[in-house]
């Protein structure tokens, strides 16, 4: 038997700044991991997956991300998808720039 | 210094051209990032965890003022306002945008720089003595030898493609100051029967597998050192191994073959190559050599700084900590921490940059290196000098006198820029330099080495320090390994590894506990914690970081 599908986040990097970014259920790149579509289904993430790939003009290296829900938004588990949530930590010169 | 002619500045701007060009088609659609990776890669443009990366290459750690001031212009202009010296005597942009990179390398074409080869399987930046030219214990200057091969390297067609990256270090100094040891090919220079020439070493190196250089040949004569550099890599390139990543520097080739292996397939190869060699190389050198002819050395009093010196206790502690003797004893020899306890280690804003040419425009001939412990040294100053040097230097602060002591720390950018690391450097470097400095304990401590790495690539040359911390991933959370008793000079030695790693936050307590050790163990203040880690080994302070093992055995 297969593991439980357990949620995911599509992130990314932006093409032209490098940011860190996250597909939404709009199919826009946002900087918020809270925007981003919670996907609850590995077929749903294979397809979304697909679809982001495909944007080689917007974004770089598209994968999936585990995340947990706290609040009803979704949260990433693991520590270093926390760091790319929010940008380094001695300068808040990364996204705490504009969060 | 050495000045570049109009033949580099063309090179440049063509290759600049060129990768612009590509930067363009990158953005219209036309190359996809698999096809581009290797074109920005090339132009030493990375991309990190939350932004590009644009590493430059500042050859041998030398710069002027002129260049200086640009990295100064580039660090506002295209990105953040500040830069970050590494390890590897190249400075990195945290922040560059993809569309800005070729107008950055346009501004560094205009004053002699570049980011070619700062990234791939090629020959990387030579690296040099900071001290070069200026140290009192020096044979040679080493800089003539590392721009030859800085030349002989650079877009050299058979080395684009090797096994893996490869890096060279020279020092012109018994006193080892360029890590030769830890490096693919370390040569440093040697006399012997009244000629200068070199020891050759080779496969040294980090990263997962530390492995201190091994002497390939005991005496090089100068005129032999380009066939016989060609030899090296030429017989890596085909014997290294392109299997596994993980097994494909020079270091694993000569273990895998052994020492006595290589150097006969060197020798062979040297025996082929030295005939092609028709002495052009040798002429450049004579050329390369004028250039770095030492400056006009000022005459004068140095009664100003003999005052300063008895009047001023700050100036007084920061001279003790931070000059170094120059081989002109009315000289010396400045290093400038950029490490004030709780900065970051290796970075420096677009103002003290300007402060720091400036200074070494009106005082310091002009001349300005960067060291592999990511600190700033201006190689030639007059001790007259010294005072209103000092003073300067405060007002953007950039006086702390802890050069060579505990918060003289090197890390790499860890979790908080690099992609591929496990855990982040930078905040326990700020943790560790602000604890030791409110103990007020640093200059009681002395001499010690503490470097730092996020993953075990060893950017932070953790295994070389006498205490290194090593950055990893503890089934999701971050974890710190501790290794003992390595050293970067030339006595080089891997660290022993303590035991098990601590978390986040028990990682400064431990190292305080282990700093607690040696001040009670050693035998008086002039005991370096390495010498009492030689005398004592590993146990004593096994038990300072670990007293809960000991507590449950007793
Ligand atoms: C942030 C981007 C960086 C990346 C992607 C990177 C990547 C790597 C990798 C993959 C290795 C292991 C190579 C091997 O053993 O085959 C390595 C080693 C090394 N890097 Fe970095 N590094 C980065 C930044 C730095 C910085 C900032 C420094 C200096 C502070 C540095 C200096 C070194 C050194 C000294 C070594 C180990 C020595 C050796 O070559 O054996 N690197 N790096
Ligand atoms: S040691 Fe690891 S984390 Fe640090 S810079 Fe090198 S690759 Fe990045």
């Amino acid at each position: 038997m297969s593991k439980p599908f357990t949620p995911k986040v599509v992130t990314a990097n932006a093409l032209l700044e490098g940011d860190v970014v996250y597909l939404t259920a709009d199919d826009q790149w946002s900087r918020r991991i809270e925007e981003a579509e919670v996907i609850d289904e590995a077929a749903h993430g294979d397809l979304r997956l697909l679809h982001a790939s495909a944007q080689a003009d917007v974004v770089v290296g598209v994968y999936l991300a585990e995340v947990a829900i706290e609040n009803g938004q979704p949260v990433p588990t693991h520590f270093r998808e926390t760091f790319r949530t929010k940008g380094p930590s001695n300068y808040a010169h990364g996204k705490q720039e504009h969060l | 210094m050495y000045q570049y002619n109009d033949f580099d500045r063309d090179f440049l701007a063509v290759r600049n051209a060129q990768f612009r060009a590509q930067v363009e088609r990158r953005i219209d659609g036309s190359l996809t990032e698999d096809e581009f990776k290797p074109l920005r890669l090339m132009n030493g443009l990375y991309l990190q965890l939350h932004a590009y990366m644009l590493r430059v290459a500042i050859p041998y750690g030398t710069l002027n003022s002129a260049q200086m001031d640009q990295l100064a212009m580039i660090a506002d202009k295209w990105d953040k306002g500040y830069g970050h010296f590494t390890t590897r005597q190249n400075i990195q942009y945290n922040w560059p945008k993809l569309r800005d990179v070729p107008d950055m390398l346009d501004a560094l074409g205009e004053v002699g720089m570049h980011a070619i080869q700062t990234s791939g399987n090629t020959i990387r930046n030579v690296t040099s003595d900071h001290f070069a030219g200026a140290a009192a214990d020096e044979i040679e200057d080493p800089r003539p030898t590392a721009e030859l091969l800085r030349q002989w390297s650079t877009d050299h067609p058979e080395f684009q493609f090797l096994p893996r990256k490869f890096k060279i270090a020279v020092t012109g100094s018994p006193n080892d100051r360029a890590v030769t040891k830890a490096h693919d090919i370390g040569l440093r220079m040697v006399e012997r029967d009244g000629e200068k020439g070199y020891e050759v070493i080779v496969g040294g190196g980090l990263g997962r597998t530390p492995m201190i250089g091994k002497v390939l040949r005991e005496f090089l004569p100068k005129a032999d050192l380009l066939p016989y550099a060609e030899a090296i890599v030429s017989v890596y390139n085909l014997l290294g191994r392109r299997d596994n990543k993980y097994k494909a520097r020079i270091k694993i080739t000569v273990h895998e073959n052994g020492i006595e292996t290589i150097r006969d397939l060197v020798e062979e190869r040297f025996a082929q190559l030295r005939p092609l060699f028709s002495g052009v190389d040798q002429e450049m050198l004579a050329g390369i050599e004028a250039q770095f002819a030492a400056p006009d050395f000022k005459t004068g009093s140095v009664a100003p700084f003999k005052a300063a010196y008895h009047e001023d206790s700050v100036f007084r502690s920061w001279v003790d900590t931070n000059i170094t003797k120059h081989r002109n004893d009315d000289y010396a020899i400045v290093s400038i921490s950029i490490k004030k306890q709780g900065d970051t280690p290796g970075d420096a804003t677009s103002d003290q940059m300007r402060v720091m040419a400036q200074i070494a425009r009106e005082f310091a001939h002009d001349e300005l290196r960067i060291s592999h412990e990511q600190n700033v040294i201006l190689p030639h100053v007059h001790r007259a000098d010294l005072p209103a040097i000092h003073a300067r230097l405060k007002e953007v602060g950039l006086a702390t006198a802890n050069i060579g002591l505990i918060s003289d720390i090197i890390a790499c950018p860890g979790m908080d820029y690099c992609a591929l690391a496990t855990a982040r450097s930078i905040p326990v470097a700020q943790q560790i330099a602000t604890r030791f400095d409110e103990l007020k304990l640093e200059h009681d401590i002395g001499d010690l080495k503490i470097k730092i790495s996020g993953c075990i690539n060893a950017c932070g040359h953790h295994h070389v320090a006498h205490i290194g911390i090593l950055g990893l991933d503890r089934a999701g959370v971050e974890n710190y390994q501790i290794t003992l008793g390595g050293d970067h000079t030339e006595t080089a030695a891997v660290g022993e590894r303590a035991g098990p790693g601590f978390a986040y936050d028990e990682i400064v307590p431990a190292i305080e506990r282990l700093i607690a050790a040696y001040l009670d163990l050693r035998v008086d203040a002039d005991e370096r914690f390495i010498d009492a880690y030689r005398r004592l080994g590993l146990a004593p302070f096994k038990a300072a970081l670990y007293p809960e093992a000991k507590a449950n055995a007793a």
